[in-house]
């Protein structure tokens, strides 16, 4: 009761459903935190008047026996959403006051099972970026620091306003999407977990769209239980949006057993790159291990085409932003800077209105879509993709899930790595295959480092198997032990 | 395949973004650093590779053809910096 913000989603709802706590009460709790944490920049917007009226119908509902599967759960979503009536930033300042007139179907979802809304969290502009550090409204700051160290650390991104605000007890989850590691890696950083479904799991349709081909929403929470209870309801197939899949979603806590006696867990031996913190290499080993003394087996097994995904990913990702982002003309939403003619005031309204990453990407993909660089780029990068994907399917042959690291180090300082895109797109070398194969990947709190921050581990799974990442998350998580809470000195 | 910056003039204009004069060169440098790296996959040989198109193999679903959305006007310009009776206005593109 004292320390409700403290609690897992799991935890809440048993505590609702047994009247320990009142849904208004475990609302107030998270709106406090949340306004008291406003130094961490977590949100672009917040909405205490709708937790308030969420809080409210869920207390109404619970009372009657009636509650949802997420009743008066307060969650944050991240500002790539459309939330009906209510800014939607996209971290950029070309959306500008666009309040869109839906609602996306997964944040409607979350709602429709009770979900209470906090606020919509700040993120990298259009989620380009691995450090939240290129959105308009600034960046986010990481709860968690260095030991012995005042300097402010990046959340990991893009959605980094959802991995600092659940890290931080603001929010009990929150929503990502995830384009290239935008939930994984964030969530490693920050000492939680977080889950990319499988391509067409849950719908896009309503979330601001970066790379249409790669982009997917998924939950990140404290636990890879409350991550499983969130997808259940974030997914679902739907007619608004052609890819998402006509397949039941299944009861993902009902498959968590804890069992994963003779599971064959694959070790892709590419994922040894070079300059990799010996750290991140032992934490490595130590996952192994733990699977192994559960009652896994180890495989060994090559993803031949791994080196090739980042820059595949740097030719496919571009293209298709350049494309979705073509909407952002100065006349239907946000942002308008007069021009001369109505050309210049689509030039000067898209040179305001997105930052230096933003223009960097469509510039890129302009270029290879540009005539006579097409086949050479694009297609070339498409082509890797399916080579890319065939290496997974070659593995499966002989394993149910792989094993790696999410992320080759710890959270870093803001603007350590601002002045090196290469560098910093490196960021995203252990997540970025899963999303050109379409496959989903899990990643769960699995240590600290030397210096005290959150490290994370990643499994990979077959197309649709979100389940046996749930199952075997909840091993290593367990395994790993509590992840310490970061100290709360946002709140001195 | 090297970027100059008239190359980024170019492109800049097909992708409707202003940009300063001065800013051309260095945004060659940064392009041409980038794309340099993405060419290692020219170490790959492709030839008999198709191309993705499709991230997870499904078949697209069919719905009978008929009308099951619109008469929104409202809410589709009521985000629109400038309008009028739902329309939108831009500046005059005929004279």
């Amino acid at each position: 009761m004292s320390d409700l913000t403290g609690l897992t989603i799991a935890e809440a709802r048993d505590g609702l459903k047994k009247k320990a706590f009142s849904a208004k009460e475990l609302t107030e709790a998270h709106i406090k935190a949340m306004e008291k944490a406003r130094v961490l920049n977590a949100f672009v917007t917040e909405t205490p008047d709708i937790a308030r009226a969420g809080a409210a119908e869920a207390d109404k509902r619970l009372a009657a026996g009636a509650a949802r599967p997420l009743e008066g759960i307060p969650l944050g979503i991240k500002d790539l959403f459309c939330t009906k009536g209510v800014l939607t930033t996209a971290g950029s300042h070309i959306l500008d006051g666009f309040k869109p007139p839906y609602e996306s179907t997964v944040s409607n979802n979350l709602f429709n099972d009770g979900a209470v809304m906090l606020g919509k969290l700040n993120m990298d502009e259009f989620a380009m970026g691995s450090s939240n550090e290129t959105s308009y409204y600034k960046p986010v700051i990481n709860p968690w620091r260095r030991k012995g160290s005042n300097t402010p650390l990046v959340p990991g991104g893009s959605s980094g306003g959802s991995s600092a605000s659940v890290a931080a007890r603001l929010v009990m989850g929150a929503t990502g999407t995830d384009t290239g590691g935008s939930i994984r890696q964030p969530a490693a950083v920050t000492g939680i977990a977080g889950i990319k479904p499988t391509y067409g799991r849950c719908s896009r349709w309503g979330i601001v769209a970066f790379a249409s081909s790669l982009d997917q929403a998924g939950p990140m929470a404290r636990t890879v239980k409350d991550c499983a209870i969130l997808l259940k309801s974030m997914a679902s197939h739907d007619p608004l949006d052609s890819t998402s899949v006509d397949l039941p979603v299944p009861d993902y806590e009902a498959a968590m057993t804890g069992n994963i006696k003779g599971l064959r867990v694959g070790i892709p031996k590419e994922y040894r790159i070079d300059g990799m913190p010996a750290e991140i290499e032992a934490l490595w080993r130590q996952g192994i291990q733990w699977l192994k003394d559960a009652g896994a087996e180890t495989v060994d097994v090559s993803l031949p085409h791994t080196k090739y995904a980042l820059p595949a990913y740097y030719i496919v990702a571009p293209a298709e932003a350049s494309s979705n982002l073509a909407r952002y003309d100065g006349v239907r939403f946000g942002l308008r800077v007069p021009g001369k003619d109505i050309t210049s005031m689509y030039e000067n309204t898209r040179a305001a209105g997105f930052g230096r990453e933003v223009q960097r990407r469509i510039l890129i993909g302009t270029y290879v879509l540009s005539a006579g660089y097409y086949d050479a780029y694009y297609i070339k990068a498409q082509k890797l993709r399916t080579l890319i994907a065939r290496d997974f399917e070659e593995a499966y042959k002989k394993c149910d899930v792989l094993l790696t690291p999410t992320a080759p180090g710890p959270a870093f300082g803001i603007g350590e790595k601002s002045d090196d895109p290469i560098a910093m797109y490196l960021n995203d070398v252990f997540t970025v295959t899963v999303n050109l194969a379409g496959l989903p990947g899990i990643s769960v709190p699995a240590g600290l480092s030397s210096e005290g921050l959150p490290l994370g581990l990643q499994l990979i799974g077959k197309a649709f198997d979100e389940a046996t990442l749930f199952r075997v998350g909840e091993v290593i998580e367990k395994a790993a032990g509590v992840t310490p809470r970061p100290q709360a000195w946002w709140e001195a | 395949m090297s970027v100059d910056k008239d190359t980024v003039r170019r492109v800049a204009r097909l992708a409707r973004l202003a940009f300063p004069e001065e800013r051309l060169e260095p945004m060659a440098k940064e392009l041409n650093t980038i794309l340099a790296w993405v060419e290692q996959l020219n170490e790959v040989d492709t030839s008999k590779v198709e191309p993705m198109t499709s991230v997870v193999t499904m078949s697209l679903k069919m719905r009978d053809d008929v009308v099951t959305d619109g008469a929104r006007a409202e809410a589709v310009v009521q985000n629109a910096p400038l309008g009028e009776d739902n329309y939108f206005a831009v500046p005059k593109v005929v004279e």
